[in-house]
């Protein structure tokens, strides 16, 4: 369905971007919009209309381009040699938008060498030059994903989970404690420290299920002072000998064991590690858990309706802490591809070691709707704008808030997507409600 | 689909609406040479020998480039670089510890010359990418020199802070001061120790009772914002400084002090003395509140560093930056000269040369041993 779908208005989608990109108006009255005029609509068109207006595939998809178009307007801006060219647009309109055009191109062509493939490195013949990019964008993803599907459990039992801040810190401190404590062969350590993580952010997610399931204290409450009260232990916890490394200047924590990190899966050059087999594995799981076990059906039934689901007999607070445990889990499992993975240099606990993930996971799982393939798109999205924004800092010299930019439209265009029909002008457009938030998409829908 | 195309209109005029003049003649010559954009490489126009070819790159902190102290500090070195010497120079943020290590990777692929990492907390990436790329140079500010290619430039600014404090105590009305940093780590707490350190000496002095609030020596615990880049967190904290009495604040915290800053102005209870780079200038908005800065010449250092680097002398020899060598120190008062007392710059004068010449010992478990 999707892909006919994006088949059929690839040419508009297109046209959409190609002429955003060039921010050029004499385009503008070239589009043609064939099938919207018809008087009378063809059987296609019906078929084509009732996908789009319930499709939330095409939804997202518009979202992208019109986020790239929003930040190539942005690049522009930002450029003051393009803009410098603007002042003379009337003697010369062509200079201003070909500089436009290309500082727009360059930085997008170096976000896609960073996050995709880099032609460039195809005649090398050597493999880990042509697969890095593709690597840091699965590096990057990885712990997105564990994070996503930690916001996305809860939320399918009707819970908003933003502690994933502080669940994975929680997760963090203890894997890192039981990293550098014991003395075990590698791989054992690397079970027990993954252990630990899940542990440690079950316990601190689960606590705030159980004050939402015993004292009604809202989680949503519960968790953000929950990630205060977990960044400002962390920074006491550096202060201590037991967690500090000594004769450090910074305050950071006793690096792990070397057999307590995540191994890398095509050798030393390559970032991917094992954390992207064990996330997949958990999106494995988080499907079986929500369509084939009795437990999912009941955090389903919880989330969808909670009065419906204690009438039926089932414990509404044992579905709420069993849902928060299983997200701190997740959470937990971010932290130790904080720790464990390769973006840390030394492999240790620092003030910061939750690096925004904890946010970046809510936006994550509203990008995929909670679904498991989704959030598995949504993080990839998001570590390849990440894996390409670096490389379009260092070779465009476009600012990497660019990349902010494109990933806080997408979300907002996700949230809203009567926006976005709206924009497009796709039927259903003024049915603002239908749709409008994702809790109402995705709360007890069919996963999948 | 129109839609997009209106919106690219609107974009297009709203850019030719901000940059008003829309009938400019087009320029003879396009001079490539001209200003560097932020974040772009550009070849300088002036002094332009080997350098020209020599591409000095610099990795911010999370506080990024725009914070009025840092990391601005050395990208204007950068920039200095840039225009006497015609270096080629770039930049990438960092918006997170995740982006220390790519930040790094892709600057040794872009083949830079040499690479500043800007904060001691990217000394494990650094390092790392150091021993990967065993021919890179590597400069590392506020972290120690490794072997074979990472020189380090250190600040003992807990000697400038003592001058910072001396003159905060003797510039209060309520007989308190206040001082809070960004994070708890050496090169945010070097300050606070100097500074409470000279309220003491100034107390001892001068017979007088000056209180420090924020800072506790003895425990190495205070007031600390848990960020660099918070500006309503720098706000919150200095609020409570001054419902306490407080009439001069120290912000050690980047882009969070800014927040000190512009509570200062808003409630006209307070002055700054800002960190870094000179706050008059550097945080020009809140000139009116800005006693004082007690300065890290991190512009000067982090340029002798890409000169040097440029013309092929690059070592890993450790530069410590002291009130002797003017590594450190307190910049003019500005608007508050004429308040500040011939017999207050008398004292700070002497100060200095006590601490010069060693009669005065200012300690810091925060201070570099280099």
């Amino acid at each position: 369905m999707t892909e006919s779908n994006n088949a059929n208005r690839g040419n508009d989608a297109n046209d959409a971007s190609g002429s955003g990109k060039a921010n050029e108006p004499a385009a503008a009255p070239t589009a043609t919009q064939p099938a919207a005029k018809a008087p009378q609509k063809s059987f296609g068109r019906q078929v084509l209309d009732g996908i789009v207006t319930g499709n939330s595939a095409v939804v997202t998809f518009l979202a992208i381009v019109l986020a790239l178009v929003v930040g190539a307007i942005l690049i522009v801006l930002s450029d003051q040699d393009v803009l410098d060219k603007y002042q003379y647009f009337f003697a010369d309109p062509g200079d201003a938008l070909s500089a436009s055009w290309t500082v727009v191109k360059d930085a997008y062509v170096a976000l896609f060498k960073g996050a995709i493939l880099d032609p460039d490195t195809l005649d090398s013949n050597y493999a880990p030059y042509i697969l890095k990019p593709i690597s840091e964008t699965i590096s990057m993803a990885t712990p997105l994903i564990f994070g996503g599907l930690a916001v996305s459990i809860a939320f399918r039992a009707g819970l908003f989970n933003i502690g994933a801040q502080g669940q994975l810190i929680a997760g963090a401190i203890l894997a890192s404690w039981v990293g550098f404590t014991f003395d075990l062969p590698g791989a054992l350590l690397l079970i027990l420290v993954m252990l630990g993580g899940i542990i440690g952010g079950a316990l601190y997610a689960g606590l705030a299920g159980v004050l939402k399931a015993r004292f009604g204290a809202h989680e949503v409450i519960v968790t953000i002072m929950f990630n205060y009260i977990a960044v400002y232990f962390l920074g006491w916890l550096l202060t201590t000998t037991t967690f500090r490394e000594a004769d450090q200047q910074q305050p950071i924590g006793k690096p792990l064991d070397d057999g307590a990190l995540l191994p890398r899966l095509f050798g030393d050059e390559l970032r991917i590690n094992l954390g992207i087999i064990l996330a997949l594995a958990a999106v494995a799981l988080y499907w079986w858990i929500l369509n084939r076990s009795a437990m999912g059906f009941e955090l389903r039934a919880v989330g969808s309706n909670p009065d419906a689901a204690r009438t039926a007999g089932m414990s509404v607070g044992r579905a709420q802490i069993v849902s928060m445990a299983i997200a701190g889990g997740l959470a937990g499992m971010v932290g130790v591809c904080q720790l464990a993975g390769p973006y840390n240099a030394g492999h240790q606990l620092s003030p910061t070691i939750d690096a925004g993930l904890g946010f970046t996971a809510i936006t994550v799982a509203l990008l995929g709707r909670t679904k498991p393939l989704g959030v598995v798109f949504a993080a990839l999205l998001f570590g390849a704008l990440q894996a390409g924004g670096s490389t379009m800092q260092a070779a465009a010299g476009v600012s990497i808030d660019i990349v902010m930019v494109i990933q806080a439209v997408i979300v907002l265009c996700v949230a809203a997507p009567a926006l976005v029909r709206t924009i497009f002008r796709l039927k259903g457009a003024h049915k603002g409600g239908e749709g409008g938030l994702v809790a109402k998409e995705t709360a007890g829908a069919e996963a999948v | 689909m129109r839609r997009v195309s209106k919106v690219a209109v609107i974009a297009v005029s709203g850019a030719l609406a901000l940059t008003a003049t829309a009938c400019g003649s087009k320029p003879k010559d396009d001079d490539k040479g001209s200003q560097p954009s932020a974040g772009s490489t550009a070849t300088g126009g002036a002094g332009a020998t080997n350098a020209a070819n020599f591409k000095g790159c610099m990795v911010t902190d999370q506080g990024g480039v725009d914070d009025r102290s840092f990391n601005a500090a050395a990208w204007a070195g950068f920039n200095k670089a840039n225009k006497e010497l015609g270096m080629q120079i770039k930049k990438v943020d960092s918006k997170t510890e995740n982006d220390y290590v790519p930040n790094i990777d892709s600057l040794v692929a872009d083949k830079c010359d040499v690479i500043v990492s800007v904060g001691g907390l990217m000394a494990k990436a650094t390092g790392e990418a150091a021993k990967k790329n065993p021919n890179q140079k590597f400069i590392i500010v506020d972290s120690s020199s490794v072997e074979p290619n990472i020189k380090g430039l250190e600040y003992n600014t807990a000697q400038a802070a003592f001058m910072g404090g001396y003159l905060a105590a003797s510039q209060s009305k309520s007989g308190k001061v206040a001082t809070f940093g960004g994070m708890k780590i050496p090169p945010v707490t070097i300050y606070m120790d100097g500074f409470v350190e000279g309220v003491n000496y100034y107390n001892k002095q001068k017979n007088k009772s000056v209180q420090v609030l924020g800072w506790d020596v003895a425990k190495q615990e205070g007031s600390i914002a848990g960020k660099f880049d918070s500006q309503a967190d720098g706000q919150r904290i200095a609020k409570d400084f001054i419902a306490q009495g407080a009439d001069v604040i120290h912000p050690v915290a980047g882009a969070t002090g800014l927040g000190a800053a512009a509570e200062a102005k808003e409630s006209g209870k307070a002055v700054i003395v800002w960190v870094d780079t000179d706050g008059y200038e550097s945080a020009a908005n809140y000139k009116e509140v800005m006693l004082s800065t007690v300065t890290k010449a991190m512009t000067e250092s982090v340029f002798l560093s890409l000169k040097e680097a440029s013309e092929n002398k690059y070592t890993t020899k450790p530069y410590l930056g002291t009130l002797a060598n003017d590594g450190v120190g307190l910049a003019p008062f500005h608007d508050f000269d004429s308040k500040v007392s011939a017999e207050t710059k008398a004292e700070l004068a002497k100060i200095k040369s006590d601490i010069v010449a060693g009669t005065i010992k200012v300690e810091s478990a925060a201070a570099p041993k280099g």
